[in-house]
């Protein structure tokens, strides 16, 4: 005569609970006749006989399962209320071979955690969701869940759950399953034999889809808490038999899996090389090589207002400027307007050049040039140009009023209706930096600098086009043109 | 003719490792389970078994919420 | 094709080269301005290096993949802004107190409420005193330039692992969206998955959490967490100081806030004022020493210059243990100080003797 172990303590249980405080290392901490402890027991048998204890990550809940970890035979985690499929989402990502259970009640997924269960779903995260819904919150002690029944009474509907001021119960399953993205869904019943053999055969198909990454599955399970609904083992079973599933019908909500290919994510790549190729630019090389500018105006902040409207270029126009100081070995700084204003449809920006320290990159007082592509800027930025500084305007859009800028040397062009000549209206911000330029060489620059301007600019308009020749080309005819159409207003009058 | 090993089943139930939930007496087809008058240190009736007649089905071992409260063993004779 | 390391960038983008030097290997977030830049650049370069980018569907699904990413042994960032970080407090302290490493940048706008999407600096209370619930601080690191964007994110991951720790890099929305030059570092070699971590090469049955039912244990834990923020104090205050040497005043300002405040610097030296500027790079540990030795060698008044309604003044006057009167030089709302606003407000308070 022999004797051998037919059913056991599952194999994907910690053989003594040490992680759990206390005498007690042989049980779980769950209530007499739980449906956590029947789920947990399929949950250890199934890892332990698919081979995958050692791919499993689980991610615990707040709820009565909030210690989990202290049980099952392999990696976990434990999550703030609800937002286990995001930490799964992270895990999964972080290592796609894992094999990630989500393990969760009916108020932490359906009810505080609700978007994320959703949006996993939706993104067909390869996890596997274990969602027990007994109708109640049981760890904290016999609240209204989402799930719980119409007239079903708890601690926070003590008359027994009004529709009309709680709602219904929530049909996780059904919801879930008209997402395009998941492979499985399934309701069961951890009640009677058969009922039990279902679900133990639900759980190694979601556990076997994670295994393929097929993506996301998930398992409802209707589970007993014959203690906070104070019914005995028999009355419990009957309760989920006749009632529950009256609102949540059991069986296949959806199941897609031989159909789906499994998922493959990007092996992550940690080759220096390439991450210096991806992030480092290619080196233009200037003819200028290494030429530091002389002129004194940059030993302190010189700052310039560009402004106009979105769509003309003023902010490309301000990041030349700002490329020909990163070349020009300057301190420069670039600060776009950002946000709806940029969005209402104008647009500026600040540049600030210096050979030392730049304080504030926004140029919101004592400008040293200001470029106006719009009659508003003229308006709103005239008054930060500081006495003696430079204003160049678009005058095909631009009408300086009568007695404006009476303290500013003046430039205009009409930029945007040379652009268009030019056949490309784009333009109109390098036609504005030609004549930046010849400003600059005006009132600015010192002999040595003024001799290669042409050649440092041309060069920040090929860096700033650099994937594109033919655009390149356009915005250095443009600058040419715009240099050389310049027309020079007026002087300060005092 | 060669005749089969007779095989018969087993139903051990570890006394202090059961929460006298009655999950198994519901579950058991043959009625073989009840709980018993003696309590354990956690403070439950365990569930005790008949003595024989176990079908080796695994409906009480199923039904049970506690990893190692039942065990069922088969027996094969010679 | 040679390469060069001198580029361009916006100081969101910055942080986000950083954290690719660094070895980050994912990237969770939601879109909010003035942070946004950050998500689209890691949208852009995570996937090419075969990195994880996720937008989230919220800033609470965000901060919680990071702390699955982080468990799970990889180095991990988000990003956001002043709201959105009131949101993310809750995972951030399960991350503190899992004792978790991951980056956090929050590029300040202006609050509160729904407030504005202009700089200011009123997220320093709910960053660097810990801000979520229960007695957990973080490190807070405060660039003052786009290269400290990059340089202090990479920082930032490398403090993290070492104090297994969430680490801010806290700048606001203009140190976010202007663009400078810098220098880019070289890329660090690969953090390799800690022995702590649930990769299934350094354990099969790490489990990771932050419930400590047993008040002996959980004050044990808090004690803990303390004990290293007391050695994160001792030994990481990072501190820069412009004309201090002989500085009679001193500003103390952090962020865009610094810059304005060392160009006033300037201006006041000019006119004969003997100032200078503690400009903090880490706000937890927040520089006691520096002030501490600035009080020592004479300093005898201090500007706290934020653009808060008074929160790093706080911190000012414990450091010093109130040795001598620190007045408050701020706006709020989205509004920057002026170098003028400064030097005349500075002005005002010297010559008021108090």
């Amino acid at each position: 005569m022999s004797e051998k172990i037919k059913l056991g303590r599952p194999a994907g249980f910690f053989d003594v609970f040490e992680r759990r405080p206390g005498a007690i290392k042989k049980n779980m901490h769950y209530c007499p006749g739980c449906g956590h402890g029947v789920l947990h027991k399929l949950i250890a048998e199934a890892i332990a006989d698919l081979g995958i204890t050692h791919r499993v990550v689980l991610a615990a809940p707040v709820g009565c399962a909030v210690f989990a970890y202290y049980y099952f035979k392999c990696r976990s985690i434990q999550c703030a209320h609800g937002r286990a499929p995001a930490v799964a989402t992270g895990l999964t990502r972080s290592n796609p071979d894992d094999v990630i259970i989500s393990y969760q009640g009916d108020g932490d997924l359906a009810s505080i955690g609700f978007n994320h269960i959703l949006q996993a779903a939706n993104r067909g995260e390869n996890m596997t969701v274990f969602f027990v819904n007994n109708a109640i919150y049981g760890m904290t002690g016999g609240q209204m869940a989402p799930t719980t029944l119409p007239g079903q009474k708890t601690q926070t509907s003590p008359l027994g759950r009004d529709v009309l001021e709680t709602g219904y119960p929530i049909r996780v399953c059904e919801m879930i399953s008209q997402f395009d993205a998941p492979v499985y869904v399934e309701r069961c019943a951890l009640t009677s034999f058969k009922n039990i053999m279902a679900a133990r055969r639900a759980v190694r198909k979601a556990l076997q889809n994670s295994m393929d990454k097929k993506g996301f599955s998930l398992v409802e399970f209707l589970s007993g808490c014959p203690v906070n609904l104070k019914m005995n083992a028999h009355d419990m079973s009957e309760f989920i038999e006749t009632k529950m599933t009256k609102f949540f019908p059991l069986g296949v909500y959806l199941d897609r899996a031989a159909e789906r290919e499994p998922i493959v994510r990007a092996e992550m790549n940690y080759d220096a090389d390439k991450i210096k190729s991806l992030l480092y630019p290619e080196e233009i090389q200037s003819e200028l090589g290494d030429y530091k500018c002389s002129s004194p105006v940059f030993d302190k902040e010189c700052r310039v207002k560009i402004s106009g409207f979105g769509g003309q270029g003023v902010l490309s126009l301000g990041y030349i400027l700002a490329i020909l100081g990163k070349q020009r070995n300057f301190n420069v700084s670039w600060l776009p307007s950002y946000g709806p204003e940029m969005r209402g449809g104008t647009a500026n920006c600040s540049v600030v050049f210096s050979k030392s320290h730049i304080g504030s990159p926004e140029a919101a007082e004592n400008c040293d040039m200001l470029v106006c592509m719009n009659q508003p800027s003229v308006e709103k930025f005239l008054p930060i140009l500081k006495a003696g500084g430079v204003l160049v305007y678009d005058s095909s859009t631009v009408k300086l009023p009568e007695g404006a800028a009476k303290d500013h040397y003046v430039y205009g062009l009409p930029a945007s209706d040379l652009a268009n000549h030019l056949g490309d209206l784009r333009a109109a911000n390098t036609v504005m930096l030609g004549a930046i330029a010849a400003v600059m060489a005006d009132n600015f620059l010192d002999d040595a600098d003024k001799a290669n301007l042409d050649t440092a600019m041309i060069e920040a308009v090929r860096e700033m086009f650099a994937k594109k020749a033919k655009a390149a080309d356009i915005n250095i005819e443009a600058y040419k043109t715009g240099k050389e159409k310049i027309e020079f207003k007026s002087v300060p009058k005092a | 003719m060669e005749t089969k090993p007779k095989k018969t089943f087993r139903c051990d139930i570890a006394f202090d490792e059961c929460k006298g939930c009655s999950r198994c007496v519901e579950a058991c087809p043959r009625s073989l389970l009840k709980l018993g008058d003696a309590i354990n240190m956690m403070g439950f009736p365990a569930a005790v078994y008949a003595g024989e007649g176990c079908i080796g089905c695994g409906a009480c071992y199923y039904s049970c919420p506690e990893p190692g409260a039942i065990t069922i063993v088969e027996i094969t004779e010679d | 094709m040679n390469r060069t390391n001198r580029v361009l960038l916006k100081g969101n983008e910055a942080a986000v080269y950083g954290a690719l030097l660094a070895g980050c290997e994912c990237y969770f977030g939601y879109p909010i301005t003035p942070a946004s830049e950050i998500a689209h650049a890691s949208a852009r370069l995570f996937p090419a290096m075969g990195r994880v980018f996720i937008q989230a569907e919220c800033e609470i699904a965000s901060i919680n993949m990071v702390m699955g990413a982080s468990a799970a042994g990889k180095r991990v960032m988000t990003a956001s802004s002043g709201l959105g970080i009131s949101l993310k407090q809750e995972g951030v302290s399960y991350i503190a107190t899992a004792e978790l490493p991951c980056v956090i940048v929050d590029v300040m706008r202006g609050g509160p409420g729904l407030g504005n999407i202009s700089p200011e600096q009123a997220d320093y209370n709910q960053v660097v005193k810990g801000g979520g619930h229960g007695g957990y601080r973080c490190i807070v690191l405060s660039p003052g330039s786009v290269q400290e964007m990059c340089d202090l994110t990479m920082l930032a991951f490398d403090l993290a692992d070492k104090y297994r720790t969430p680490v801010y890099v806290l700048t606001d929305g203009m140190i976010g969206q202007m663009m400078e030059k810098l220098e880019l570092p070289e890329p660090r070699p690969r953090r390799m998955p800690p022995a702590w971590s649930l990769d299934r090469n350094v354990s099969a049955d790490n489990w990771i959490s932050s419930i400590y039912m047993d008040p002996v244990d959980l004050e044990e834990t808090n004690r803990r967490l303390n004990r290293k923020y007391d050695e994160i104090r001792e030994k990481e205050q990072l501190v820069e100081e412009f004309m201090m040497d002989d500085a009679e005043y001193a500003f103390v300002a952090y962020g865009i806030a610094s810059r304005m405040a060392r160009s006033a610097v300037d201006e006041l030296r000019k006119q004969g004022v003997k100032i200078g500027l503690v400009r903090p790079k880490t706000l937890f540990p927040f520089p006691e020493n520096a002030l501490r030795k600035a009080v020592k060698n004479g300093v005898k008044q201090f500007f706290s210059v934020e653009m808060s309604n008074g929160q790093m003044i706080d911190d000012v006057r414990l450091a010093i243990e109130c040795a001598r009167p620190v007045a408050l030089i701020n706006r709020m709302g989205g509004n920057v100080p002026t170098v003028e606003e400064i030097v005349n407000r500075t002005m005002d308070v010297i010559k008021g003797g108090k």
